[in-house]
């Protein structure tokens, strides 16, 4: 073939246009596969509301119901433990729960909660997912004298009260996640729904 | 001509079977002085091929299903007929592969082999090296073990301390709003995908090492050297044919390697916790953290960084930049280097010495990883992570600083 009478201008923007036509199809393409890491439907139905029996729960003791895949810990605060939380405020990050998103207005108070005695609190750490450790006990060697009881991550060294309010100083940005929630009766809750109230 | 001369030349005719054996092995010339340390590339494709073989078949008895994952490993143990030996000879290769290539990238600091014409060569490792630990995490979380789940969730919320896009980029890499069914699927089809694009890689170093050819001991570039040794008169007078000569010692080495690896798979396949971290042996459960968790020993250099630096206006993400950027920068490194010199027999005792100091950091780093924090360790590895970095950014000026000795021209016995 000879070179004579190409049209070289025309022929470059053929070429463009082509690649161009393919950069797009290609684009659309991907697109199925990117989107099929996303959760699928039955992920994102799996959340439903999970209920509780909190008759059993003993002063001081905790326990983990899992919803949405996640620890939702209950625990059944003291009377000192309640009175104990006032006296934090000042080494904490966050101590009157500014951050909006961590917990439903309803528990924007000074103990996170409905019920004073009753912490419900998301039990992922808010630095990197791990969960930490229920540490009720007060001033243990490992966690110092000033210590009121609260959670303590094995994974990074992050501290929080037993309102899940996060210390200053430590890796986790924000206080706990605590989940919507309401009460069925005094010794029964369900989570993951609060009625729509809010 | 004999009919096995016919056959090869009737294939030659259709492809390049006699010109590739040539070019790359029995008349690829390699410095005649190579050492201990080039052991470590042979050894490096014979862990690969290691895993991908054992990968392959532990896939045959493996189930990835969050419920069924598991008692699928313990039924390789246990039921499959070697199925232990398989196992086990997989998850000590993953320790083996870092070892192997921690020290053929040593061998690489020490003799300057990143220097040019090498930097592409270089650059080509480091991805085969990051892809190497994206494999390496997948795997981990497949036996499904306490150590596998809380490991995954703390490194994939790496990715949702982003600012901005992080907490959805985490749930598209789960595939659910925590590590789970979802998550150990994709992990395994991507776990079984990412060895062959290793092997290709690992193809595209090599196509790039006998391009520029091979470093050595001396740093020495054999190919600006005289001309003619004892099988060709063009062929640098410093080389020697890799095959036979390095695919023979390459054979010495292998045995070396294996008597060690057999040593670790049948006497401490677990190596004390180190290979296989103990709470791996508790199936996984979403609801607890593990008392201490800590990564495989080959990535706490790395996780000792994420953990030293503190978190900035209540965000994780400085150390999570922190992090990347230790691995990232290896990258640069052939452009760090101003030495007059590539290898370490000609640079000063300044270099020596930070050099020296740069491996008993990254092993400290490594240590620190394994450990909880605590405000003497969190400060250890705040000084460690200020000279790796150190290391790096401050090469342009010591290496400069430092003083060599003159380079020969010909490699020394």
């Amino acid at each position: 073939m000879s070179a004579e009478g190409v049209d070289l201008k025309k022929r470059r923007m053929l070429t463009l246009a082509t690649s161009a036509v393919g950069a797009i199809g290609a684009g659309y393409v991907i697109y199925p596969f990117l989107a099929a890491w996303a959760p699928s439907e039955k992920a994102k139905a799996a959340g439903a509301p999970v209920e509780a029996d909190i008759g059993k729960l003993e002063p001081g003791q905790l326990m983990r119901v899992k919803w949405r895949g996640k620890p939702v810990w209950i625990v059944n605060r003291t009377e000192q433990n309640v009175k104990d939380l006032a006296t934090l405020d000042s080494i904490l990050l966050d101590p009157a729960s500014g951050d909006t998103g961590q917990q439903p207005d309803y528990c924007k108070n000074p103990t996170r909660s409905i019920k004073e005695k009753y912490l419900v609190a998301v039990g992922i750490c808010t630095h990197l997912g791990c969960s930490p450790t229920y540490r009720p006990e007060v001033a243990p060697a490992d966690l110092g004298a000033d210590w009121k009881g609260g959670f303590f991550c094995p994974c990074h060294g992050s501290r929080f009260d037993l309102a899940g309010r996060v210390y200053a100083g430590v890796p986790a940005p924000k206080n706990l996640e605590i989940p919507p929630y309401q009460y069925l009766s005094d010794s029964r809750i369900v989570i993951g729904t609060d009625g729509g109230e809010a | 001509m004999s009919m096995m001369q016919n056959l090869v030349q009737w294939i030659d005719d259709r492809y390049p079977m006699t010109k590739v054996w040539n070019e790359h092995l029995a008349q690829y010339y390699a410095p005649k002085n190579f050492n201990f340390w080039y052991f470590m590339g042979s050894l490096g494709m014979l862990v690969l091929v290691n895993q991908i073989l054992t990968g392959v078949w532990l896939a045959m008895s493996y189930k990835p299903d969050a419920e069924l994952a598991f008692g699928s490993v313990e039924y390789i143990m246990r039921d499959v007929d070697w199925g232990w030996l398989i196992r086990y000879m997989h998850s000590t290769g993953a320790s083996a592969f870092f070892i192997v290539i921690y020290l053929h990238m040593f061998r690489g600091l020490m003799y300057g082999s990143y220097r040019k014409p090498r930097e592409l060569l270089w650059i080509i490792g480091v991805i085969i090296y990051l892809v190497m630990m994206a494999t390496a995490f997948m795997g981990y979380l497949l036996p499904w073990g306490q150590m596998s789940y809380w490991g995954a969730q703390v490194i994939v919320n790496l990715f949702s301390a982003v600012p901005v896009i992080g907490p959805d980029l985490g749930v598209w890499i789960r595939g659910d709003y925590v590590i789970s069914d979802a998550t150990l699927n994709r992990f395994f089809a991507l776990h079984f995908l990412l060895p062959f694009l290793l092997a290709a890689l690992v193809f595209v170093h090599i196509v790039a090492l006998h391009k520029v050819g091979s470093n050595n001991p001396d740093g020495v570039e054999i190919k600006k050297g005289p001309k003619g040794n004892k099988w060709s008169d063009k062929a640098p007078a410093d080389g020697i044919p890799f095959h036979p000569y390095y695919s023979v010692k390459d054979i010495a080495g292998v045995a070396g390697f294996l008597f060690l690896f057999a040593a670790a798979v049948f006497y401490a396949p677990e190596m004390g916790g180190y290979f296989i971290e103990h709470p791996n042996f508790e199936p996984a459960n979403p609801l607890k953290t593990p008392e201490h968790i800590a990564p495989v020993w080959y990535f706490t250099p790395f996780y000792a960084i994420l953990r030293a630096v503190p978190s900035i206006a209540g965000s994780a993400f400085p150390g999570v930049v922190a992090m990347f950027a230790s691995i990232l920068i290896m990258f640069f490194l052939p452009w760090l280097d101003r030495s007059p010199v590539k290898s370490i027999r000609y640079k000063g005792t300044l270099y020596k010495v930070i050099l020296g100091l740069f491996v008993v950091d990254f092993i400290v780093l490594g240590y620190l990883g394994v450990q909880p924090t605590t405000d003497l360790y969190k400060l250890m590895a705040q000084v460690g992570t200020i000279y790796y970095f150190a290391f790096f950014l401050l090469m342009p000026i010591y290496s400069k600083m430092d003083k060599t000795k003159p380079a020969p021209e010909r490699v020394t016995q």
